[in-house]
């Protein structure tokens, strides 16, 4: 009688796929060794990171007392830059529009973004590219980013803006400069920038005219000087030593500091860089709320955190680690209309999918957002667009409530640590906040 | 209208507060600034034409983003003189630190000494005459705009250089990235006429200085050219 199997099956094993080397690695090994090239795309992180999924909220239960939802008040209005400036910004809601340049998106989606946020009671933020009229006319509140390329900045509108954001760094890329490529620049975007048109361009990682702290100081003072006093100075910094940065923001006389976690986006960037240079937003809070508190300036500096912002939990999770407001970019345009599935056969004809188109940076895309393309920029109805933003913007609030009251908050403001848990150990050990079920926060700041 | 502001009985800011301010410094006027002492932020943000003449040697960012004002500093002055500035004349009879005339956007700047490091980076469009050297990494990202060295230039000089034109008397240590020399036209020897005139150099013939600009090698991304970098 044979020991042979009855069937084939027995004699080899399932193909097997490796680990490290997955299909992603794979491809982009293929991919670099065809071009000689690195992978640029947009967005931020898109790995899997800890984030405020690992969070929860503990109601109210014996101890504690909860609002009624839909009738006892719960404020969600901020202020930010009380510390110097003469003139603070008031924001009906703590969610913010992160800065995002005309050049990266298109002048409707500019428009969009400030009609959305005045809706909502809230600021935009202008970006690597100047102030536009589209931008500035539709936003009641607009952040005037003062950025080491320093395209379009000049004194009009430096004293027309109602906030000045010196931006030291971004989550995506902390240590990183610019970039925007000559598919974009477009005549218009060009003359805002003083360069060439069509090439590719490359804008600095570093001030012109000041470096380290001990010369922000003075930077920052110029700054006062120049709008007599008036406006707040925020200092916006990619998440990577936010203890330190932080320290170094406040002694610097920031008014408001804005920390960006990795998951941040940016338009364009190295994939390499993306994914592999920061920390995530959940970690880089903590840190940065401990050297305010260490220094006696909690709430008095106030803080922005975003990165990876996606609904009201996550608002409120950030609030209760100690932020003042968050900021959000990739979820604002979402919401504007990025990535619909109305337009997967338009992604499709990419070599993409909606859901996952990154290549902003081409200047083609099919939602009019990320683009200077007139025929595509028109596709985007900013009226309409703006609309949705604020109902985005509106149920991220909403949702804000609704934890808040749960935890017995008549305020977002007063949402606090204590109010959470944790799903993880990593997570516990970044929020420093106890593992779910015990008293245990791993490690210490 | 002319007055005089002595920065020992009162403030920068207060100072600032009165130039910027039109009422109390209609265009046109006339005004003295004694006992600088190092002050930084002296006399930004002017959007008018006023005269201005500051007594001594200033701190940071002296004449920060003018819009107009003609500024003689009377010495030296400290990093960043006239960054950003649009419109109007700075004039400096001493030295001036890093980063003279950063990321100007027009107007004229004039140095009588020397300059230091990143004269005139990022420059985009305002025009730097210095009559002394240039520091290393002078007009660095340079976009437009014209620089004119009386004397020698630091190392990479015109470093990742857009469209700026750069002219030179003396000795360059090293050309930076996608910068090269460039023939001498009739149209540019025209131009740096007109540059040393408004400077007020008389005695110095076009004909003694080169010119820089940008290869235009890197406009568009090229692994081959990553080494240049």
């Amino acid at each position: 009688m044979s020991n042979a199997p009855r069937h084939d099956g027995w004699m080899r094993t399932t193909p097997r796929k490796s680990a490290t080397f997955d299909d992603y690695a794979i491809s982009e090994i293929r991919r670099a060794a065809a071009t000689g090239i690195y992978d640029i795309r947009g967005g931020g992180a898109k790995r899997r990171l800890p984030n405020f999924d690992d969070l929860t909220f503990l109601g109210a239960s014996m101890s504690r007392y909860p609002l009624e939802g839909y009738r006892e008040k719960c404020s969600t209005n901020v202020t930010l830059g009380t510390r110097f400036a003469k003139k603070p910004i008031e924001l009906d809601i703590p969610v913010t529009i992160a800065g995002m340049s005309f050049g990266s998106l298109s002048g409707q989606a500019k428009e969009a973004l400030g009609r959305g946020a005045t809706l909502a009671g809230t600021s935009t933020t202008t970006g690597d590219g100047g102030m536009t009229p589209e931008e500035r006319g539709h936003s009641d509140k607009l952040v005037y980013q003062y950025l080491p390329s320093r395209y379009g900045m000049n004194l009009h509108d430096l004293r027309r803006a109602d906030a000045i954001e010196i931006v030291v760094g971004q989550g995506a890329k902390p240590g990183g400069g610019g970039m925007l490529l000559g598919q974009k620049i477009s005549a218009r975007v060009a003359r805002m920038r003083d360069l060439p048109e069509g090439i590719d361009q490359r804008s600095a990682c570093r001030h012109p005219d000041w470096t380290g702290c001990d010369d922000l100081e003075i930077k920052i003072e110029e700054l006062r000087e120049l709008t007599n006093w008036e406006k707040p100075i925020y200092l916006k910094i990619g998440a990577s030593r936010p203890y330190y940065d932080t320290a170094l923001a406040v002694k610097s006389g920031a008014d408001v500091i804005v920390i960006d976690g990795m998951q941040g986006g940016t338009a364009a960037t190295q994939e390499v860089f993306i994914e592999h240079v920061g920390i995530p937003t959940l970690a880089a809070i903590r840190p940065a709320v401990q050297a305010l508190q260490d220094l006696g300036m909690h709430r008095k500096v106030q803080l922005i955190v975003s990165g990876g912002i996606r609904n009201g939990a996550d608002v409120a999770k950030c609030m209760a680690l100690g932020a003042d407001a968050v900021s959000i970019g990739t979820a604002a345009l979402i919401a504007l209309g990025d990535n619909d599935p109305a337009l997967e056969a338009d992604y499709q004809a990419l070599g993409t999918t909606a859901g996952a188109y990154d290549d902003w940076h081409e200047g083609l895309d099919p939602a009019g957002i990320t683009t200077q393309d007139p025929a595509l920029s028109s596709r985007l109805d900013p009226i309409a667009a703006g609309r949705r933003l604020a109902n985005y913007l509106k149920v991220l609030t909403l949702e804000a409530q609704t934890l808040a009251r749960a935890c017995g908050k008549s305020a977002l403001h007063n949402l606090e640590p204590e109010d959470l848990s944790a799903l993880t150990i990593e997570a516990a050990a970044m929020a420093q906040v106890p593992l779910a079920g015990t008293r245990w926060i791993p490690g210490a700041i | 209208m002319s007055a005089t502001i002595d920065l020992k009985k009162t403030t920068t800011r207060d100072l600032n507060s009165r130039l910027q301010n039109e009422s109390a410094a209609p265009a046109g006027g006339t005004w003295q600034i004694a006992n600088v002492r190092g002050h930084h932020s002296v006399a930004v943000g002017i959007d008018r034409p006023l005269t201005i003449e500051i007594d001594g040697n200033t701190g940071y960012f002296c004449a920060g983003m003018n819009h107009g004002a003609e500024i003689t500093v009377k010495g030296s002055v400290g990093q960043g003189v006239a960054e950003t500035m649009s419109a109007g004349k700075v004039h400096v009879t001493g030295d001036a630190s890093m980063a003279a005339g950063a990321s100007g956007r027009g107007g004229l700047l004039v140095i009588d000494g020397n300059a230091a490091a990143r004269c005139g980076i990022s420059m985009k469009g305002i025009d730097i005459v210095v009559k002394g050297d240039v520091g290393h990494l002078s007009a660095f990202m340079a976009q437009t705009g014209r620089l004119v060295v009386l004397g020698d230039a630091g190392e990479a000089l015109g470093d990742s250089i857009y469209e700026a034109r750069l002219y030179v008397r003396g000795a360059v240590a090293s050309l930076g990235a996608d910068c090269v020399e460039k023939p001498m036209n009739d149209e540019h020897k025209e131009e740096l006429a007109e540059l040393l005139s408004a400077a007020g150099v008389t005695d110095v013939p076009v004909e003694a200085f080169r010119r820089y600009g940008s290869a235009r090698k890197l406009y568009h991304f090229n692994i081959d050219n990553a080494g240049a970098y």
